[in-house]
Order: C-alpha cells, then sequence, then structure tokens
C-alpha cells in the first residue's frame, strides 16, 4: 500500500479514508483524533473525538462541556481499532497531553508528530521516538537560524532583569496553554519563590496543571478590581501576549515588556512587537533537534506539515530521505 | 565578550533613556578592566578593530552550511550579522564555558595582531568559540555597524551615573585618553588620581542656554544684557594648540574630520565657540545658507572635495575659552568676546567671521527683533548676561535662548502606533497627513510623526479614539478613519521644515509635537501640503 493510500492531505486536514477519521482537523468532521489542545489543533464540534485524557480535559476547559459529540480517551500505547486501522498514541513532550498519532494498517507505519519537543519539560511527558515509515514533522522553528538556548539561562535574564529594574512589573508573555505553565514552573526550579500573578485568561489551565501534579507555588490572579500600583512593583506576571497591548496593562507600574517564545531568537521579531526582555523558550523543536529526530528515527520519508518546511524539505534532500511539504492550512504557529 | 554581547541584547530593545542608563552604569561597574574599557571604546565610537569585509563572512558560514539553506535564513532574518551569528553551529561552542570564551579585550588585541592572510582563520576560531549573541557583537563590530541607539555622550552619563563624577569633568578628559581607559576608571573609582592629559587640544564641556518662558525677562534689567541672533546650523567647538587642530560637536563628538575646510584654515591657538554654517561668511559677502543644505555635510566620517566645493562650511564665532593656553573662560562675556574678536579679524575671511551683537533697549523690542530677523537662517535670539563666566552646562539667569515662535499646522490623523515601557498599552506614536491635490481628487498625505507634546488626559482621549476607529492593523500599527467629514485635528506644532526626497510628501519638519488636540474641527478644515510648500521657500509671518 502507497501511504497516501493511508493517510492523505485534505482542506479539512488529514484524513486517513479506511478508518475514516481525520487528525487535528480545522474543521468540524464525524471523527478526530487531536494531537494536543492548542487551539489551531483542537477545534470544538466535532462529533466524535479520540485524544489523551489530558488533551480532553483541555478541550473542556477551553470550549466547555458540549466541545464535541462523543469523546474517547487513549491511554499512552494503547493500540485502538478504527475500521482496521490500528491507531495509538505516545508523548510528544509539547504541552501537557500532546501525543504523536501513530497509524498502521498492512505493515505500514505513519506517526504524525504533531507538535513536539526534545527539550526537558517538567510540566509533560517527554518526547517518545517511534520507528516509523513516514514520519509526518512539524517545521515551526525549520530553519537553522533556530538554536533554542537553554531555558534556565533565559530566565536568568529575567531574574537579572528584576534585580536591575526592581521597581519594574515584568510582565511576561506567554500562551496560556503549556507556555505559561511551564514558563512559571521555570522560575520556580531557579529559585524565584515570590507571588507570581498570572491574568484572569489562564487561571483554569494554570489550576489544571497544579491538579495533575505540576507545582506552580504561590500564584496569585493579576486581574483584580481594586488598583493598586504599588503591589505590582517588581512583581512578575504572566499573561497572554495580547493583554500586554490593551488598557488591561494600565495598572503595572512602568511595565517591562518580556516574551517567552522560540521567535525570540531573531531580534527584529522582539523589537517589532515592542519586547524589551526577549526570553528564548520554545515548546517546539529547533533546527538542531528537527535533524536529530528525523536522523533518530530513520523513516524511509518525511512529509512536513506546518512551518518553514522548504528549509527542512531541502535538508532532507541533501541527506537523501525523500521529503515532501503538505502545505496543510490552518495551523498558526500559536504555541509559541 | 559575553557581558557585552548581554549588553549589547538588552541596549537594543530598551528605549528609555533611563534604562539605557541604568544597563551600562551596571556593566562599567559590574566587569573587569580592560574588558569594560573596549566596551566603552565601541559604544562611543573610538574603537579601532580590524574590520572583516562581509564577502568574507559569507565564504566562512558556506563552508559550513548548504547556500539554499543559508539564503532561506537569510531572507528570515534581513540582517546578514545576525543571520551568521545564528545559523553558526554552535556545537563547538557547547563544550566551551561561559568564562572559557573568548574576552572582548582578548577578542581586540587578537583581531588587531593579525597579518592579511590570518584573519580569516581567526575569524573563523572566534565565531566557533562564542555563543550566539557574543558572536552578534563580535560580527557587529568587525563589520563596524554597531547600530544601537546609544551616544558618545549617553555613555559619558553612565560613567558619571556609576561614579558620581560631574560628566563634563569626563567630557573634558575624553580625547585625551585611550582605549581602554584603564585610569579613566581607575579615577572613577576613586582609586587613583584625575589622569593629567597630555594633549591639550581636548574637548571642554559648552556653556548653555535655558528656554526664554513666561515671565523670565521681566525681572531682568536689559542694560546687564547683550544679544546676539540664533543660527539655525549646529553648535561646535574649535580646539588647537601647537598644531593639533580639532572640530568638535557640542556633545564633545570629534567630528575634524568631517570638517576639513574649516579645521585647516585656523591659524590660532585656542578654545573657540561658535556656529558651524554652510555658505558664505559675512565678510566674504556670500548668503548664509540653510540647515538641510548643512545636513548634506553632516554625519560623514571623510568628505569629498565636490562636498566642500558645493557646500563650503565656516564657522560664525560666539565665544573663546581659551587664548593660546590661557584659560580664560572665568573673565566676563564682554571680556571674551574683545579678545574673540581680534582672533577673529585675522583669521582667514572665507572661513570665520564673528556673530553680531543685536542692539536693544528694552525686551519688546528685542521681542520685535526676534520675530523678524534679518536673514531666514537665524532662528531667535540669544541673551546673554554683559558679566557671565563661561561655564558648563545650563545656569539659571545667565544665557537665555528665545526661539522665534514654531510653525502651527492643523492636520489629520492617519496612523497610531504603540508606545513603549510605560506607554506600551498606549497608542502615543501618531503619524500624521495634510491634503494634497491628486487626480482622484483631494487625499491626505502623511508629513511627519509626533510622540509627545500632549499631556496624559489628552493621551487617553488621543488613545481612545484610535482604538474605536482603528481601520486596518499592520503589526504594532494602526491606521484610523481620516475622512473629510470624520476624523482627529491635531495641531501640530515644529521648529522648521525642509525639502526631502525621502519622504513621501516631499517635505521633512523638524521637531514636530502636538500643541493641541482640535476636536473642534474637521478633517476637511486642515492644511494643505502647498502651506507647507510654501513655508519652505518664504518662512511664515
Amino acid at each position: 500500500m502507497k501511504p497516501e493510500a493511508l493517510l492523505h492531505p485534505t482542506p479539512a486536514g488529514l484524513f486517513c479514508p479506511i478508518g475514516r477519521f481525520y487528525v487535528d482537523p480545522v474543521r468540524p468532521v464525524e471523527r478526530a483524533l487531536i494531537t494536543h489542545g492548542h487551539s489551531d489543533h483542537a477545534r470544538s464540534g466535532h462529533a466524535k473525538v479520540l485524544a489523551t485524557r489530558q488533551t480532553l480535559d483541555v478541550m473542556r476547559i477551553r470550549y466547555g462541556e458540549d466541545f464535541c459529540g462523543e469523546e474517547q480517551a487513549a491511554a499512552w500505547g494503547e493500540v485502538i481499532d478504527l475500521d482496521g486501522v490500528k491507531v495509538s498514541f505516545h508523548p510528544a513532550g509539547h504541552v501537557i497531553g500532546s501525543a504523536q498519532i501513530a497509524i498502521e494498517k498492512d505493515g505500514l507505519k505513519i506517526v504524525v508528530s504533531g507538535d513536539y519537543k526534545r527539550g526537558i519539560d517538567p510540566t509533560c511527558a517527554p518526547f517518545e521516538p517511534l520507528s516509523c515509515d513516514v514520519f509526518i514533522t512539524e517545521a515551526t522553528f525549520g530553519l537553522p537560524v533556530f538554536h533554542h538556548p537553554d531555558p534556565k539561562g533565559e530566565i536568568g535574564k529575567l531574574l537579572t532583569s528584576l534585580k536591575q529594574f526592581p521597581e519594574r512589573s515584568h510582565l511576561i508573555g506567554a500562551y496560556a496553554l503549556g507556555k505559561a505553565q511551564r514558563v512559571i514552573r521555570l522560575i520556580r526550579d531557579c529559585g524565584y519563590d515570590q507571588p507570581i500573578y498570572i491574568h484572569g485568561a489562564l487561571a483554569k489551565l494554570c489550576d489544571y496543571y497544579v491538579g495533575q501534579g505540576v507545582e506552580l507555588g504561590d500564584i496569585r490572579p493579576a486581574t483584580i478590581e481594586k488598583s493598586t500600583p504599588d503591589l505590582f512593583k517588581g512583581a512578575v506576571v504572566v499573561g497572554p501576549p495580547s493583554a500586554f497591548q490593551d488598557r488591561w496593562a494600565r495598572r503595572f507600574n512602568e511595565p517591562l515588556i518580556a516574551f517567552a517564545s522560540g521567535w525570540m531568537m531573531v531580534r527584529q521579531r522582539a523589537k517589532q512587537g515592542g519586547v524589551e526582555l526577549p526570553l528564548v523558550i520554545s515548546d517546539h523543536c529547533d533546527w538542531p533537534e528537527l535533524l536529530d529526530t528525523i536522523s533518530e528515527i530513520g523513516p524511509s520519508e518525511v512529509w512536513v506539515t506546518h512551518g518553514r518546511e522548504e528549509a527542512l524539505v531541502r535538508w532532507c534532500e541533501l541527506k537523501g530521505i525523500p521529503a515532501r511539504p503538505l502545505h496543510l492550512v490552518g495551523y498558526e504557529d500559536e504555541g509559541d | 565578550m559575553k557581558p557585552f554581547a548581554t549588553l549589547l541584547d538588552r541596549l537594543v530593545l530598551t528605549p528609555s533613556r533611563n534604562g539605557k542608563l541604568k544597563l551600562l552604569a551596571d556593566y562599567f561597574r559590574d566587569t573587569p578592566d580592560p574588558d569594560r574599557g573596549y566596551g566603552l571604546a565601541a559604544l562611543a565610537g573610538a574603537l579601532d578593530l580590524k574590520s572583516v569585509k562581509p564577502a568574507m563572512l559569507r565564504e566562512l558560514v558556506l563552508e559550513k552550511l548548504d547556500p539554499v539553506l543559508f539564503q532561506y535564513s537569510y531572507d528570515y532574518v534581513g540582517d546578514l550579522a545576525e543571520t551568521i551569528a545564528l545559523v553558526w553551529d554552535g556545537r563547538e561552542k557547547d563544550d566551551t564555558t561561559d568564562a572559557e570564551q573568548p574576552r572582548l579585550s582578548q577578542v581586540v588585541t587578537r583581531m588587531n595582531a593579525l597579518g592579511r592572510t590570518e584573519v580569516r582563520s581567526a575569524v573563523r576560531d572566534l565565531l566557533d568559540h562564542l555563543d550566539p549573541s557574543a558572536r552578534f557583537a563580535f560580527l557587529k563590530l568587525v563589520t563596524g555597524a554597531l547600530r544601537i541607539g546609544v551616544s558618545a555622550r549617553l555613555a559619558k552619563q553612565a560613567l558619571s551615573d556609576m561614579s558620581g563624577k560631574d560628566v563634563t569633568e569626563i567630557e573634558t578628559l575624553w580625547h585625551g585618553l585611550t582605549p581602554p581607559y584603564v585610569e579613566l576608571f581607575a579615577w572613577l573609582e576613586g582609586r587613583a588620581e584625575k589622569p593629567v592629559l597630555a594633549t591639550p587640544a581636548i574637548f571642554h564641556s559648552v556653556m548653555l542656554a535655558n528656554p526664554v518662558e513666561d515671565g523670565d525677562l521681566e525681572k531682568l534689567d536689559p542694560a546687564d544684557y547683550a544679544a546676539e541672533w540664533k543660527w539655525d546650523g549646529i553648535r561646535v567647538q574649535m580646539s588647537s594648540f601647537v598644531g593639533t587642530k580639532k572640530l568638535y560637536s557640542r556633545s564633545g563628538d570629534d567630528i575634524t574630520g568631517a570638517f576639513p575646510d574649516v579645521v585647516e584654515a585656523i591659524d590660532f591657538d585656542g578654545v573657540v565657540d561658535g556656529e558651524l554654517l554652510v555658505g558664505g561668511t559675512k565678510r566674504s559677502n556670500n548668503p548664509t545658507r540653510t540647515f538641510s543644505d548643512l545636513q548634506q555635510r553632516l554625519n560623514r566620517k571623510t568628505v569629498t572635495a565636490k562636498m566642500t566645493e558645493d557646500y563650503p562650511a565656516f564657522v560664525r564665532a560666539y565665544d573663546l575659552l581659551f587664548q593660546g593656553d590661557d584659560d580664560i573662560r572665568a573673565k566676563t562675556f564682554l571680556e571674551r568676546r574683545e579678545r574673540l574678536a581680534k582672533i577673529i579679524e585675522h583669521a582667514p575671511h572665507d572661513r570665520f567671521d564673528l556673530s553680531d551683537l543685536v542692539s536693544f533697549t528694552s525686551w519688546n523690542e528685542l521681542d520685535t527683533l526676534r520675530k523678524a530677523p534679518p536673514d531666514p537662517v537665524i532662528e531667535g535670539v540669544m541673551i546673554k548676561k554683559k558679566d557671565s563666566p563661561y561655564q558648563a552646562g545650563r545656569l539659571k539667569g545667565l544665557w537665555f535662548k528665545w526661539k522665534r515662535d514654531p510653525y502651527n499646522i492643523d492636520a489629520v490623523m492617519l496612523y497610531a502606533q504603540r508606545g513603549h515601557g510605560k506607554r506600551s498599552s498606549y497608542y502615543s506614536d501618531f503619524t500624521f497627513g495634510v491634503w494634497t491635490e491628486t487626480p482622484e481628487g483631494d487625499q491626505l498625505v502623511p508629513v511627519g510623526k509626533a510622540y509627545f507634546g500632549f499631556t496624559d488626559a489628552e493621551l487617553e482621549i488621543l488613545d481612545k479614539f484610535v482604538r474605536d476607529n482603528t481601520v486596518e492593523r499592520f503589526g504594532p500599527v494602526r491606521a484610523v478613519r481620516a475622512e473629510k467629514d470624520f476624523g482627529f485635528v491635531l495641531e501640530v506644532a515644529f521648529e522648521g521644515i525642509n525639502r526631502s526626497t525621502r519622504h513621501k510628501s516631499g517635505v521633512a519638519m523638524r521637531f514636530p509635537r502636538i500643541a493641541r488636540l482640535r476636536q473642534d474641527k474637521l478633517p476637511r478644515d486642515a492644511d494643505r501640503l502647498s502651506t507647507l510648500a510654501a513655508m519652505i521657500d518664504g518662512g511664515e509671518d
């Protein structure tokens, strides 16, 4: 069987005609397999959803009780038969509950990695390399310019800045699912034990992480009724980046805008966004990790879903690995 | 290299002056000699470092990286030094700890000791052993493109902040010292006496004037003051001692190289304060030319013969600080001026003249003169106490500047951009435009940008208008509604207006700011481009 017969791109997303399911579809479908809870991958309104327990929980938190018609939780490694196609979920190391999905039929195995990273992250299970015939990889940071440094070194920059500018509120922009909790956890692991204030949009997800055993320390709401600028002098505040451009941010004292993202690697990106303190912390693979992962897995074919497909495809060609871009639309690097 | 690289990374993204000063002062305090001295030199534009051609850097990176992948990367990043700093395969660096990374002083000494054939392998080796941020700093240094928004003046202010020494003392020493400034830091930290300078042709901090504000003059007797025209050039200091001739900007930048025509003509010893202008001296009977002509000569390291011919520079002398090596700054303004007049009398007539005194008997009379100056290149009057000593800084009551009234136009807000720091949640940078006739009818054309002049309460109003009336977004910039009968009219004040080939409107304002919010006006009542163009030619009034 040709791999394309088992799985191929359609406008709604990757589709398996034999198993009659989509992976991370961008519009409502009959049966969806979801890799992780970021909103560009996990949308509401599908009739049936198969995902890890944690991903289903995240979808419920974000979209409410009726986020889908019928849900089914997949345990790590459990093989589930869908109309003769075997599927199984394996950790991807991206955010809580994030999974790669292995799809197998008649000895042909395709792994959809979803978004993934190889760096250490205490807030989710680490990526598990799976041997396969076709490896479908993301390429969010698929350019040789991206080398993500040690995240603790980045948090070190934040702690130095807090000492240098003890009056200023340090506002860290971080995506609400995954990045925010990872950043808070990293700050704790670097020895900072003061309260950390969070934007209201983060509250439920932070509570969920804590409930799943991820210690976040003393976190308090930054969105409070009374205006008390003194409270936030020299404080660390975490929120979605868009909130800092909003009137919401006026409660803080001389805010110093930091942004935790892999994009912060490029100075001009930081400058355009009005970021004073870029923290290069990513939940995706950097360039060397993408290359190492492909080399380690050794698939006979690589398909590249979203991001900077052309550079990764070029590299595979240079290495003699057949590769092609899938040109999927609707995935927006939102998680970083 | 690490502390310097970290400093650069922060400086590039720190918009506020106080923030920059804090980062600089901390760097100078925490970094050991001689690294901090080389860092200071690099920031102040005084570092002598062997340069590397971008072509060689490109060749080096292509030894390791596929050209197609390099091109994808370069297209994405857009800056050669940054692209190379980022794509350089740093795996060898992973075995180098921060402490083992080459220090800035080692990099400078090593680069400067290299022979022509050794450069390539040395640069490759350094790139291998620096981390990405240090690689970026290194590449910016060797390609000579350290654009980070820090002036020499700001760096000196940071030295003053870190040590408590007066910035004017630091400025005076500056041109007599060379990198890595070990004796300067020893003095700043109170570990040694003030350095004694070998060369006397140094910069002396200049005396500045306060703007005249309401009620200032009523209390003063006009008989105690002299007045001069305030010329629209740049304030300079000529410093000449036994063959060493220097020209400094008012902040102490050495601009000798850009004005050989003036410097070579200096035939006296001493320190003269004056205005650098382009055109003819009054003794040569040629007119003084405008600031935009002078701009052709500014910010150049060297200058062509054609440049000096088309835009001849001269100095209109205001004051004398040293006569020969005799410090006369404690003498009165009138006495210094008398000595200055004698020197200028004998100096080359085409390069130097003396600033005229403006005679007046009452402040009202001077006010009338100020508003109708005899030359379009005059931007007001200077008022100087006759018995004032020459004292660095901006002292109250001795010197005043009384500018002609600013120009004013009514313009329409077109775009707004979010501010930085305290203003990061406000739309506080405004692009405004005026009407011009096009084949499709009247249209608004952008003529300038302003981000101050309004109060905090007015900013709330402006910000709300932007948020409620956005029609398009471009990153941090929003386009707002601007139609004949709906929009926001701003009264914009500015100091002057020049022709510009860089701007679509063909004009460029100097020092524009928001003078008033004109919610009482409709965009259709705003000014036209032709009104601005007329200001270039004739001047207002």
